[in-house]
Formats: structure tokens, sequence, C-alpha cells
């Protein structure tokens, strides 16, 4: 009886576990398109002449031939059957053209200068407070460390208005510097430094100081290449989040359009056309807001996702 | 080259005093071994002496100098460490030659000593692998090679062998020893482990509590333990301790527990006489402890009977775990011994080597006499 059952209930299970795995697949397949149909639709349209846009459904193949004229000789706008299919669509530049002619290449330039240089100032005072509070014993040692860890805990828009006040009193606003200094170093920053720095085995610190090394030479020269992983993890969280920072640059610069970076400029794409936004630009607009990091995540994952493994340690 | 000197060093971590008046004297090229259970001390002595830790009170000197002030970079010490602690990002040339960079030593010199060195520890083909592509015995010598390179006056060494397999600890001890007798410079070496202690140190200190307990040669420590916890620690199987008094019979003097009654030699009795009636403790090693159908020669000999509980084959000899009158002990015996579980046996203790501890302070009884003793019998 006892075998009969399992030869019945053998290929039944297996049966059972293919179905569900199936169905796992299913889901997730799915939820991977719709995290992906955004960003696919954004390149798409943002290849395509304006009535192309609007017409749905949306196609997204583009099919030679590239680079259509989206406007007739006398200067009216293509139908959107001229350029696309149901699924298919001839791609243009117009809304790359058009999107050239905006300020774009101040934009880009103020956005890179934002990123680098708030990215390579956190990266240098994150490590630096990090390190101290990991390792450096002095009073109020702890007390510091749960207030930065506080100020992670109050809302970023609840600083706004304070920060606003700081640099205005400081003469600060609508400068490079104000936005640069007032974003130098983050508390989220100290925090993943110095959680990793403590992971480090202190006998290592200790071979060095033995070594001859003074506390600023082995921080640079045994700890920070130790922190690889932690630096590029921060590299990464700084320049995305300065890149994409909307909020604190429109408090700091405002209405000085020759300060703003990629997404303010990229609002007032929007702003400028209203009711008729011209999706093509705009999209145009994003995608190049959107490439450099898309490339530096890339570049980095790597390392991002690789660990330092310690095996310089025990045998 | 350097002699150190502790004096009267005290040492707490907040309010737990780890060490007590530690005072000791060590010369030039002597290598010293810390030794002693976990929490005994011995690695906050070194790491002391290195300048990882500082000294609550007291003195540590290097040569001439007083180095309580002094940072750990401007002791002239170079130290191995229990987990080698090898920078994971520097190759194995790298990892040696940091410390001869960090103090400006001409390229050319750096080079010749990191190869030199390497040679002699038999790594050179690994100069150019980062420390995660070495062999845990690799690593070891990496670290040890990272310390000879930058000439020290002192080596310090924490605990170097205890992650290396049994077979290569052998070989990584001799090792160290050879290298101590070529550099001739100082050496300390903290280890838990009394058999590294005892092959290797030309003299050993035994702390426990963050007391020192004795230090001395080897010979000494295993011949004349100063106290209970010595006599304990220094000897594997450890030495078995019974409850007894020292009593006079026919004018000989006796020691007498519950189980067994041993006549002090003459010649040997003289310490304890003045002893007599007092409650000592009974120190005997397992290995004074014979098979009775197998004596060595020149020893005293004096019959007990016990039951044998368990025999534990070595090759070359035979553990025996004993019982007589519910009191348990251990005997080392001769492997053709034809002992059997649960069978009374006859054995016999060479009463020559008996130790007495006094019960309440836990001293040897005969320290200062077997000192004198020992001295005379190798002609020191």
């Amino acid at each position: 009886m006892a075998s009969s059952d399992i030869s019945v209930s053998t290929p039944s299970r297996f049966a059972l576990r293919r179905a569900i795995s199936v169905v796992a697949f299913a889901f997730l397949v799915l939820f991977a398109l719709l995290e992906a149909v955004p960003f696919v639709l954004t390149v798409a349209n943002s290849f395509k002449c304006l009535p192309a846009v609007q017409d749905y459904p949306q196609s997204f193949i583009p099919v030679p031939p590239f680079g259509v004229e989206c406007r007739t000789e006398s200067g009216a706008s293509r139908p959107a059957e001229e350029t696309a299919g149901p699924l298919t669509f001839n791609p243009a530049l117009e809304g790359y053209e058009r999107v050239a002619e905006f300020n774009l290449p101040t934009w880009f330039r103020n956005s890179i200068i934002y990123a680098v240089a708030i990215t390579v100032l956190r990266v240098m005072f994150d490590s630096l407070a990090g390190y101290a509070l990991a390792r450096i014993k002095f009073p109020g040692n702890r007390l510091v460390f749960f207030i930065i860890l506080g100020t992670m805990m109050i809302p970023g828009v609840v600083l706004l208005i304070p920060r606003f006040i700081i640099l205005k009193q400081l003469g600060m606003l609508g400068t490079y510097q104000g936005v640069i200094f007032s974003l130098a170093a983050d508390a989220f920053g100290v925090f993943l430094m110095k959680q990793f720095f403590e992971s480090i085995p202190e006998e290592i610190e200790e071979a060095a100081m033995v070594d001859g090394a003074n506390r600023l030479t082995m921080f640079f020269r045994i700890v920070l290449p130790m922190a690889t992983p932690a630096l590029t993890a921060l590299t990464i969280f700084s320049f995305q989040g300065t890149w994409n920072n909307y909020m604190d640059v429109l408090i700091i610069v405002g209405g000085q359009a020759d300060l703003w970076n990629l997404p303010l400029g990229l609002a007032q794409l929007r702003g400028q056309f209203g009711q008729t936004l011209e999706w093509n630009i705009f999209l145009a607009g994003s995608v190049i807001t959107t490439l450099p990091l898309a490339i530096l995540f890339f570049v980095f994952q790597r390392y991002f996702v690789e660990g330092i493994s310690y095996t310089g340690l025990k045998g | 080259m350097a002699s150190v000197t502790y004096k009267n060093v005290n040492k707490s971590f907040g309010d737990v005093h780890v060490i007590h008046d530690l005072n000791i004297e060590i010369a030039d090229g002597e290598f010293l071994v810390f030794v002693g259970p976990s929490g005994c001390g011995k690695s906050t002595s070194l790491r002391m002496l290195a300048g990882l830790e500082e000294v609550t009170s007291g003195e540590i000197w290097i040569g001439e100098r007083m180095v309580n002030n002094v940072a750990p970079k401007d002791r002239d010490v170079a130290m191995v460490f229990q987990s080698y602690a090898l920078y994971p990002h520097m190759t194995v040339y790298d990892n040696m030659a940091f410390g001869l960079k960090l103090r400006r030593t001409p390229k050319n010199i750096i080079d010749e000593r990191v190869r030199e060195a390497a040679r002699s520890l038999g790594i050179e083909q690994l100069l150019d692998r980062k420390p995660r592509q070495l062999s845990g015995g690799q690593r070891q010598r990496v670290a040890v090679g990272r310390a000879i390179v930058r000439e020290p006056a002192v080596f310090l060494l924490d605990e170097p062998l205890s992650n290396l397999d049994a077979k290569l600890r052998v070989e990584a001890r001799a090792f160290i020893s050879s290298l101590h007798q070529r550099l001739e410079t100082t050496f300390i070496y903290v280890t838990h482990d009394q058999v590294e202690a005892m092959t290797m140190g030309t003299r050993i200190c035994v702390l426990n509590a963050g007391y020192l307990q004795q230090i001395d040669t080897p010979f000494n420590l295993y011949h004349n333990p100063r106290n209970v916890f010595v006599a304990g620690f220094i000897g594997s199987p450890s030495m078995n301790f019974f409850d007894a008094e020292l009593k006079e019979q026919d004018g000989s003097l006796v020691v007498e527990t519950k189980e067994f009654r041993f006549v002090i030699p003459e010649n040997l009795a003289e310490p304890y006489k003045q002893h007599l009636g007092k409650k000592v403790v009974l120190g005997i090693r397992p290995e004074d402890i014979h098979d009775s159908q197998f004596l060595p020669s020149n020893i005293t000999p004096a019959q007990i009977e016990a039951t044998v509980d368990i025999i534990e084959q070595m090759g070359n000899e035979v553990i025996l775990y004993l019982d007589a009158n519910d009191t348990s002990f251990i005997a080392r015996v001769d492997p053709r011994t034809r002992a059997r579980v649960g069978a009374d046996m006859p054995l016999v203790v060479n009463v020559d080597n008996l130790h007495l501890f006094d019960s309440e302070t836990e001293l040897s009884l005969a320290y200062e006499y077997k000192q004198e003793l020992i001295a005379r019998e190798r002609g020191e």
C-alpha cells in the first residue's frame, strides 16, 4: 500500500511543483515588463514626431527609414500614419534637435558640477566622519553619532526652509557654493561609512600602526582602499541623488536659469508648453538626463556588487 | 636588539583590573614566552609593549628608553598577529615593503631586504600575489616576513601559530625557533599552548588572572613549579592533585592521602620537616606513575593500586584514567602495558618527583630548596 501511495503521489507532486514555478515565472515576467514599459516608451517616444507620440496604440519598434522629417515642405506636421504604424515607427530626431535649442548644455554642465563636487565632498567628509565615529574614542562619540542618525529621521522637506534661511543669511542663495556646501555631507553617508569601517578588523590597523603609520597614513593607505565597496556605494548614491535633485536646487538657485540643473530644466520644458506639452522634446530631455546615470551605474555596478574579501585575515 | 623591562606595570579596562604589578626583565636576545589560559592578560602585556594599549601605571622600557608615551611606530618593534592582519589590497611584496616605505628607506634597499626575507622564508614565488590567494601557512610566513624586513629591536608574536593545522604548526614552531637563533634578536611570544611555550622559549612567563605566577626556564617550570597553578598548567596530561597531610612515622616523613601514603625520601625531606602535621596538596605527574611491570631505572618506587577506567592508546605511550577510593587520576605508562578496563592494577609511583604545596597559599613547600638542588645538579 505504502509503496503504491508513493508511486502515485510522486508524479502529481512533480507536476504541481512545475505548475507553481511556471506561474511564479509568469508573474516575474509580467512585473518585469510593467517595470520596463515606461522606459521603452520614453526612449521610443523621444524619437517620434509629435503626432505619432499622441497616436494610440503606442508603437515601440523602430524601423527604417531612420531620421525622417516631421514636417512637410510647407511646414505642417506630418500626420501620425505617415511616420508610425500599429507597432512600428520611423525614428525622427526632431525631439533632440528642438531640445538642443534650449539651454541644455548649461543645465548639463551645472548638473555635472553639482553632482561631481557634492559627490567628491561627500566621499571625503562622510568617510572621515564615519572613521572618526567608528574608531576614535572621544567624549560624546556616541552622542554625536545619534544626533547625526537623528537627522535621517527628519523628512527632507522640513529642512528646506531652515536651509534657505541660513543660506540667505550667508549670502549664498543663487550661487554654486550654496548648492554644493549645503549638500556636501549627509547623515546616510556617515552612517554607511561608519558601519563599514567597523567591519574592518582592528588588527589590520594595529599592524599598520606598528609598521610605522600614523592615523592619517593608515586611513588613506590601508583603511580607505579596503573600503572600496562602501565608497562605491556612496559614490553611486550621492551622484544619483544629486543628479536627480530637483527640490534643493530649486530652493537654492530659484529663478536663476543659468544655475539650473537638468531636472529644473526639464520642468521648464514642460512648463513652457502648458497644455500643448510637446512630448517628444520633453522625453528627449528625459533621455539625455537619464543616460549619464545609467552609464555610471553600469560602469560601477561590478564594484558595487563585488565585495572585497578579507581572506587576508584568517588562515 | 634591545632588552625589555616591565616595572610594576598595571592595566585596567574601566573597573576591570587585568594586569597586577607585572615585573619582568627580558634580556637582549632572549626568547620569552608569555603563557596562560584565556583572559590571563598575556596578550594585553604584549600589546602594552607594542603601544597598542596604554599602561595604566608602571613603566615599560625598551633598551635604555622608557616607552610609555612613545607611539607604536616609534618603538622599533615588529609584531606578528594571530590573524596575520595582512593588508588585503596589497601584494605580498607591498605588504612586506610597507613598513620600510613609511620609513623612507631607499627603494633598492627595500627591494634587497624584501627579496632576501622572502628567500629565507621560501615565499619568493608569492611576491606578486594578494593575501587572499595564499594558504594559511603561506600567510603566516608573509606576516613573519613583514616583521623581519623591518629589522626591529624586538619581535612580538601574538599566538602566530594558532590558525595553522597541527602539522604546519610543528613545522612553523621549528622555523620560528631557528629564526630566533639566526637573528639573535629579542623575541616575545604569546601563546596559550604550553607545548609551544616549552619547546620555543628560553624562558617562560606563566600568567593567570593578571598575576605573574612564575618566570623560569622550561626545565625549572616543569620540575619545580612554584605553585599549584603552574604545576597544573605545565605538562600534558596535567599533574594529578590529592588532598594530603604531612605526618611522621618511624622517624620518616610521610605524606598521606585518603588513598595512599608515601614515604618521602630522606634526601628530599629537609624542606618539608617544618610543615609536619600540616594539610598539603600532593601533586604527582602522570609520567611519574608507572606500570609495575615496566619500571624505569633510577627511581624510588612506591606501590599503589587502582582500577582502570579508560585506556587511551597513543602509540608511543598509553594514558590510563584510574580510580582509587573514588579519586580519579591519570597515569602515562609504557605502551607494552597489559592494563584492562575494569581491572585492578598494581602501579608504582616515583616518590623522587612528588610535589607538595601548601593547601592554603597553594605555594610549593620546597621551591627554594629545589631551585638550589637543580642548579647544583645541572652544574650552574
